[in-house]
């Protein structure tokens, strides 16, 4: 059974139809990327699967478990961490407030990631822990992001753009991170614009042009594919 | 005289914070302006009336009507904005839903009490006074105080240091990115209009005692109170909203006291005005004008 799997996802978002039959799988301890320029329809995709936006057609399935008609909340308290565009972090709360929130997702769930790990992974989140996190930094405020989803117990974590606005050190700094998470054991599904990152961190990738899937396959070989470097590999 | 008329200020005051914070609270939670509060606020003074001349003891015709209030609100919640929630831009909308809930309750309330003014059998809450350095108190103003200490300090506990708390507090701040956290928000809702409700239905029974008079129509001086406290409070700000009444019951004692009756509402306008003049964010909304920016 995969950890995540999706059969011809239909979904219209603003009167345009986003997403037109997308299929695709992520496995249990899997770190999958999905890349695609601006308005291919990633985010669209991962809130389609976090039911912030509701599908038109097709099967999710989380753990064996159809989401179809589950609130956002009772998605991710399943399990299913979204950490969104943008980060999103509560602004006026403080950051060892918003890893408390985090938790709520976890519910009675058993713990996987304490506070402890996660100031261990992120040491700047406990430096700063009574800091209000809208005044963090960008590359502070993602992994408060991923920290907060971290207390939430996930199954599998959707990540939106995490090098967004993020100056290349601090983005290796996130992506070890992720590397680090995946490497014992989390699953993860990464939605990226900055194509060689994405390649570098996973195993497979699936690219997304204008709302169906283009390419598939593992991720060096993706790296490879001429029409893939050509499209979004840039020159 | 003067500190004898802050004192009785600060007892008005008191009351307008335990009515004004639910208020807030709403809006905090939901970007809306509940303008049935006052309606539950007068409902809270009838229920607690009924059930006393119906031979109820004081105390556990307090908790029912709390616990009634904070149902009503529950059912305003219900009626008048979840389905306008849903649907986004509720603001304006919520708002005239909620003058309409706001009308029927106070249309019952002049039905029911056939437009009289009600007032407590004599007798409900003992008359007794102190006399404190040359000021005097009664036992209902010291009881006030207390019981809105109480309450107002336990509502800061339950926002700042519990889970229910922080839940309503993520969901003030950015709904969406709460859902994402697995906080249920209609729950949420529930509960902030329960507390809201709970509350203001007890500030009517405390008002209705302290002026020993309870009429349809009791809730609108303070609906308007309301608004001035949560403007000049910082929208949204429980600690400014506390402060804020305070402020506004001593202002409205003292221009009682020393200036012409008829001029205590333009004073007390006129102190909004004034404070928006140098503060426009209200004394306290520097922190919740960065939340309401954030909110999505």
């Amino acid at each position: 059974m995969s950890k995540l799997s999706i059969n011809d996802l239909h979904v219209s978002y603003g009167g345009v139809h986003a997403l037109r039959g997308v299929s695709l799988r992520v496995e249990e301890g899997e770190m999958v990327a999905l890349i695609g320029s601006n308005g291919a329809g990633k985010s669209t995709l991962l809130n389609t699967l976090s039911n912030v936006v509701k599908r038109k057609s097709g099967d999710v399935s989380f753990e064996g478990r159809d989401t179809r008609g589950m609130s956002p909340y009772a998605v991710s308290r399943a399990g299913l961490l979204h950490v969104p565009e943008g980060r999103q972090v509560l602004s006026d709360m403080s950051v060892y407030e918003n890893l408390q929130v985090g938790m709520i997702a976890r519910g009675k769930r058993p713990t996987i990631y304490s506070l402890d790990y996660v100031y261990e992974l992120f040491p700047v989140l406990e430096e700063r822990r009574e800091q209000i996190a809208g005044t963090l930094s960008g590359g502070q405020q993602q992994m408060l992001a991923i920290g907060r989803a971290l207390m939430g117990g996930p199954h599998l974590l959707l990540l939106d753009e995490p090098s967004l606005g993020l100056s290349p050190i601090i983005t290796d700094q996130v992506f070890d991170a992720l590397k680090k998470l995946n490497a014992e054991g989390l699953t993860v599904l990464l939605v990226e614009q900055n194509a060689h990152r994405a390649f570098e961190a996973t195993s497979r990738a699936y690219v997304l042009d204008r709302g169906k899937i283009a390419f598939e396959g593992p991720s060096a070989e993706l790296a490879g594919n001429k029409a893939v470097i050509d499209s979004y590999l840039g020159a | 005289m003067l500190t004898q008329q802050i004192l009785n200020g600060l007892v008005s005051g008191s009351v307008y914070a335990l009515f004004s914070l639910g208020f807030t609270l709403i809006f905090g939670v939901q970007k809306l302006l509940n303008f049935a509060h006052g309606a539950t606020f007068m409902a809270g003074a009838f229920i607690a009336y009924y059930c006393t001349i119906n031979g109820l003891p004081f105390v556990m015709a307090i908790g029912f009507s709390m616990l009634a209030t904070g149902l009503i609100a529950i059912l305003i919640d219900l009626i008048a904005f979840r389905a306008l929630r849903k649907r986004g831009n509720a603001e304006f909308p919520a708002l005239v839903s909620s003058i309409g809930v706001d009308l029927i309750l106070v249309s019952i309330a002049q039905q029911v009490s056939n437009t009289q003014v009600l007032n407590f059998p004599f007798g409900t809450f003992p008359i007794q006074f102190y006399d404190v350095f040359g000021l005097r108190i009664s036992l209902l103003q010291i009881v006030i105080l207390g019981v809105v200490a109480v309450l107002v300090t336990a509502l800061i506990f339950y926002l700042k240091k519990t889970t229910f708390g922080r839940q309503v507090r993520a969901v003030a701040t950015n709904e969406r990115a709460a859902a994402l956290l697995g906080v249920n928000a209609q729950s949420v809702y529930l509960q902030t209009f329960f507390i809201a409700g709970a509350l203001a239905g007890l500030a009517g029974v405390l008002i209705g005692l302290l002026f020993n008079s309870i009429q349809f129509l009791m809730g609108e001086p303070y609906m308007l109170r309301a608004f001035v406290v949560v403007v000049i409070g910082g929208l949204g700000s429980v600690q400014g909203a506390i402060i804020a009444s305070l402020m506004l019951g001593v202002a409205q004692s003292l221009t009682v006291a020393y200036l012409p009756s008829g001029l205590t509402d333009a004073i007390i306008f006129g102190l909004l005005f004034l404070v928006l003049l140098v503060r426009p964010n209200g004394l306290f909304g520097d922190i919740n004008a960065v939340a309401g920016g954030t909110r999505q």
